[in-house]
């Protein structure tokens, strides 16, 4: 098991995170989910489960949502990659966290990452949604801590600004 | 009289931009020079003694630190309230979770193998895994007779009533255990350094805990101990005694090796190996008049502790003590009783033994509704404690509680009266039954009976050289709003803006001991303590001559600059003062068992689909009365996630047990609520005006736990006319209970009718 033997195994994998262009080397099966924390120190994805039950890992992924601890590291190669620390630029990410702050949607904040991320995938494809949207829209993300009724509150009031921006 | 500026608003969570851009730091998160990664490796039977341990060739074990109990400089314990867990098992083993070794690698794939890579040997024992195995003591798995604590409560005669009693009521129910599910797992980091002695930083609720339980194992002085709380990601009473194990595991590492020690667990340790609720049973055996008044009862309370004593006994006293509920009883007798198994030491979650008993109660209440023919609204109606009255353990009823108006209005609210007509002629025919059912209950706020005494919590406030203030509390934050609302507290007291007061991280070095937080006694115990401290700071000013009576948020900035400038430090000390008239009996578990109450009545709707055998909860109102609700949106968030979790409890949270070991530590089958499995939760706070806490607040973090189950259950019984007395409650639970009913053909008699 020396260190030596196991970097030949690794591969050399590109892609870009929040606009910038990253190359890594990391096991072709290793979780992208580590690969962003611990060599890139993008440490926003967090890991609640390791097996794509709680979304707490999400991220986007050429605009889709995925759980980044089922993601082998091989599979971004290429790809752009959206995390939370990438979303902060945009005006209809900011409505949303302030959206979050204001309505109680972040308590102990562990998988607002997540969350977030969920939302402002789902607001992309439908600025408009309503609760059952919502609902539908975060099927993939757990918190315990909510109940989730402020969380729906927080994306219909920034869905209400975006739309109240956008007109 | 609410002219309060910061007390009562919505003003932004003090560490809420943080979460929202995923720049919070939790533990995991954190990364020091050198850091090795640690693991535990876990005993695999239920009972038995440690025979040998082999180490397969495999691995390059040379690479590995490796810490068993003979490495314990300490006590191999984890002090808490006593010191019967080790912290690293060396021969006796009592549960199949239980710690042996500790192993530490820089390289996490390696670590995980290495774990595999041990095999251990025992002699097993025979053990017991049920209350009632344990109760009957064919083998004793602790001490002298397998009971870590029992509690009497007695008041009047309770044996006098039975002769006058127009009904006996009898009923037996049961809850089971439940996870806390935090998304963040448990997780330490411990840095060792020769003079400075210990450090961990951690996810935790108790520092101060962790700093007891460490000094005891690592056999430090205080000062060479530090404990600094991260950013935590959620906890429910779930990281109130796990993580001084945690801490300690890291820190034996960290000795041993000299780096710093990260231990991380993944979701399957953390779910198999960490508390619990507490699996209960409870016992009603309930005196009635003709007229439905209860008249006298006895109640036997009883918990599965697990392998360990742990807080076992706490638990049990709250529970026993909430488990007559929000009525009058003239006489009761309460007997309690927390009872060993060999499964991992069960824990604090939310409620803290209030849901299990406070099940048990309201479920009995709808039973008792039936027996003497009256409505579950007029049943507790004619029960319900009223002020001057006395509680089971002969507290006074002293705040002015109307819980008749309370449940008015709940009813009222949820249309109750009018849904219980509709359903009872839709159910009739469809292939989904509609009903809706009651709870109505109490949650004691802070410790019980001479807890707070003992605590003797002290919190700081500090004026900083730029002006503003600063809070010193080791009461934390995990998702509640303990910074939030601590801070609204101070800024309130010194008239000054939100923005103007900040508070520190928890870092045993830098704070006092506020004491832990659980028992929702942060707001109204702590909160009290940092009104009067935050007031001291004032008061200090004034005396200086550099600032007036009222005074401008920018004039007390000057002053208090000034001051600092002038003395080098400007700080302000509370302790906690037990109010004169408060009486407890610790011997006879009588008098005052908590300076406030916080009471509430719910309403759930539900709908069994008979195809199905699910139910779901469609429509849920939550009417509490908590005091002063000093931040709306943190206050309603407390409610509905209390909600949340207590409909989990009720219908979807079942840990599959096998051996003592939980089978089903997986989020994929332990099934917590979604986004989709939640109805509207509609809250509402009556507020009564209260001299009690912080500009009048009381607890209000467990109470939401309480009251989900059974007003759900009780609904279900009321959609299907079959009564179900344990939870959790599952789809094949209700399928085999109307299978039942069916083949015999008629509804079971009530119990014991005179
Ligand atoms: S950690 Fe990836 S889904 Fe839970
Ligand atoms: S805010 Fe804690 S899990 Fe969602």
């Amino acid at each position: 098991m020396s260190s030596s033997g196991e970097d030949r195994s690794k591969s050399e994998i590109s892609f870009t995170v929040n606009g910038e262009q990253k190359t890594v080397l990391a096991f072709p099966m290793e979780r992208l989910l580590d690969v962003l924390r611990l060599q890139l120190g993008l440490t926003g994805a967090k890991e609640g489960c390791g097996e794509g039950e709680c979304g707490s890992c999400s991220l986007l992924m050429d605009g889709t949502l995925v759980n980044s601890c089922l993601v082998p590291a091989l599979q971004a190669q290429g790809a752009s990659i959206v995390t939370i620390e990438g979303l902060d630029a945009s005006a209809g990410s900011q409505r949303l966290q302030e959206a979050f702050l204001e309505c109680g949607g972040a308590q102990c904040g562990i998988c607002t990452p997540g969350m977030i991320l969920a939302a402002s995938h789902l607001l992309n494809k439908n600025p408009r949604p309503t609760l059952e949207e919502i609902k539908e829209g975060l099927s993939g993300n757990l918190c315990r801590c909510t109940g989730y009724l402020q969380i729906f509150e927080a994306i219909a009031t920034a869905a209400g600004r975006e739309t109240a921006a956008s007109s | 009289m609410n002219h309060e500026r910061i007390v009562g608003t919505a003003v932004p969570r003090k560490e809420g931009r943080e979460k929202v851009t995923g720049k919070a730091v939790y533990v995991d998160d954190m990364v020091l020079p050198g850091m090795l990664y640690g693991a535990t490796v876990r005993s695999q039977i239920p009972r038995g003694r440690i025979k040998k341990i082999t180490f397969e060739t495999s691995v390059a074990w040379s690479e590995f630190v490796i810490v068993s109990a003979k490495d314990i400089p300490g006590k191999n314990c984890i002090a808490l309230i006593g010191d019967d867990q080790p912290c690293l098992a060396s021969d006796s083993i009592n549960h199949p979770e239980e710690p042996v070794l500790l192993l530490a690698h820089p390289d996490r794939h390696a670590l995980r193998k290495a774990v595999d890579a041990v095999s251990i040997e025992y002699n097993p024992l025979p053990a017991i895994f049920t209350m009632e195995e344990s109760e009957r003591g064919s083998e004793i798995v602790w001490g002298t007779d397998n009971v870590f604590k029992t509690y009497l409560i007695q008041k009047g005669n309770v044996d006098d009533v039975w002769s006058r009693a127009d009904y006996i009521i009898e009923g037996e129910y049961s809850t089971g255990a439940q996870e806390q599910l935090y998304i963040e797992n448990n997780g330490m980091v411990a840095a060792y350094d020769a003079k400075q002695g210990i450090t961990v930083w951690g996810s935790l609720q108790c520092p101060y805990y962790v700093h007891k339980a460490l000094m005891a194992l690592c056999d430090l002085p205080a000062e060479k101990v530090r404990v600094v709380q991260m950013e935590t990601g959620g906890a429910f009473g779930g990281k109130e005694d796990y993580p001084s194990m945690i801490a300690g595991h890291a820190a034996l590492l960290a000795m041993k090796s000299g780096k710093p020690v990260k231990i991380v667990y993944d979701r399957a340790e953390d779910m198999a190996a960490t508390t619990k609720r507490h699996p209960s049973r409870t016992r009603h055996r309930t005196a009635l008049s003709r007229d439905g008044k209860i008249l006298g009862g006895e109640i036997e309370f009883t918990i599965d502790g697990g392998a360990y004593a742990t807080l076992s006994s706490v638990v049990l006293s709250r529970g026993a003590i909430h488990a007559g509920g929000p009525y009058y009883w003239p006489s009761v007798r309460i007997r309690a009783k927390a009872v060993a198994t060999n499964a991992p030491p069960h824990g604090a979650f939310r409620g803290f033994g209030g849901p299990q008993s406070i099940f048990a109660m309201e479920r009995h209440m709808d039973r008792i509704a039936q027996v003497v023919g009256l409505s579950p609204v007029e049943i507790r109606r004619r029960n319900f404690l009223q002020p001057g009255q006395t509680t089971t353990t002969e507290q006074v009823v002293r705040e002015l509680i109307d819980l008749g108006k309370l449940l008015d209005r709940a009813i009222s609210v949820s249309e109750y009266q009018t849904k219980k007509q509709e359903f009872a002629i839709e159910n009739g025919t469809g292939a989904t039954k509609k009903g809706i059912g009651i709870a109505a209950f109490l949650h004691g706020a802070g410790f019980t009976g001479s807890g707070e005494r003992y605590l003797s919590s002290v919190v700081g406030v500090e004026g900083c050289a730029d002006g503003g203030v600063r809070i010193l509390v080791s009461s934390t934050e995990f998702g509640q709003g303990t910074k939030t609302v601590l801070c609204q507290i101070a800024a309130e007291a010194l008239g000054l803006r939100y923005e103007d007061v900040t508070i520190a991280q928890p870092d045993t070095t830098e704070v006092p001991n506020s004491g832990p937080t659980v028992a929702s006694r942060t707001v109204m115990v702590v909160g009290k303590l940092v009104e009067s401290a935050a007031r001291g700071i004032h008061q200090t000013l004034k005396l200086s001559g550099m600032l007036g009576d009222s005074y401008s948020a920018e004039e007390f900035r000057a002053a208090c600059q000034a001051y600092v400038a002038g003395h080098g430090q400007l700080r302000s000390w509370a302790q906690y003062d037990p109010p004169p008239d408060v009486f407890w009996d610790d011997e006879k578990y009588r008098g005052e068992a908590y300076a406030a109450y916080s009471w509430a009545v719910y309403i759930a709707e539900v709908s069994v689909d008979l195809t199905t055998y699910s139910v779901s909860v469609n429509d849920f109102v939550a009417l509490q009365e908590v005091g002063r609700v000093l931040h709306p949106v943190l206050a309603i968030g407390q409610i509905v996630g209390g909600v949340a979790q207590g409909i989990g409890f009720a219908l979807f949270e079942k840990v599959i047990w096998q051996q003592g070991r939980m089978q089903n530590n997986q989020m994929t089958n332990y099934i917590m609520p979604t986004s989709s499995d939640l109805p509207p939760i509609r809250v509402f706070f009556e507020e009564l005006g209260n001299v009690h806490g912080a500009f009048g607040a009381k607890g209000i973090g467990e109470l939401p736990m309480d009251g989900p189950a059974p007003a759900i259950v009780n609904a279900i019984e009321d959609a299907l006319g079959v009564r179900f007395d344990s939870i959790p409650l599952m789809p094949e639970d209700i399928y085999d209970a109307i299978t039942a009913r069916s083949l015999r053909g008629e509804d079971e008699v009530a119990s014991v009718i005179r």
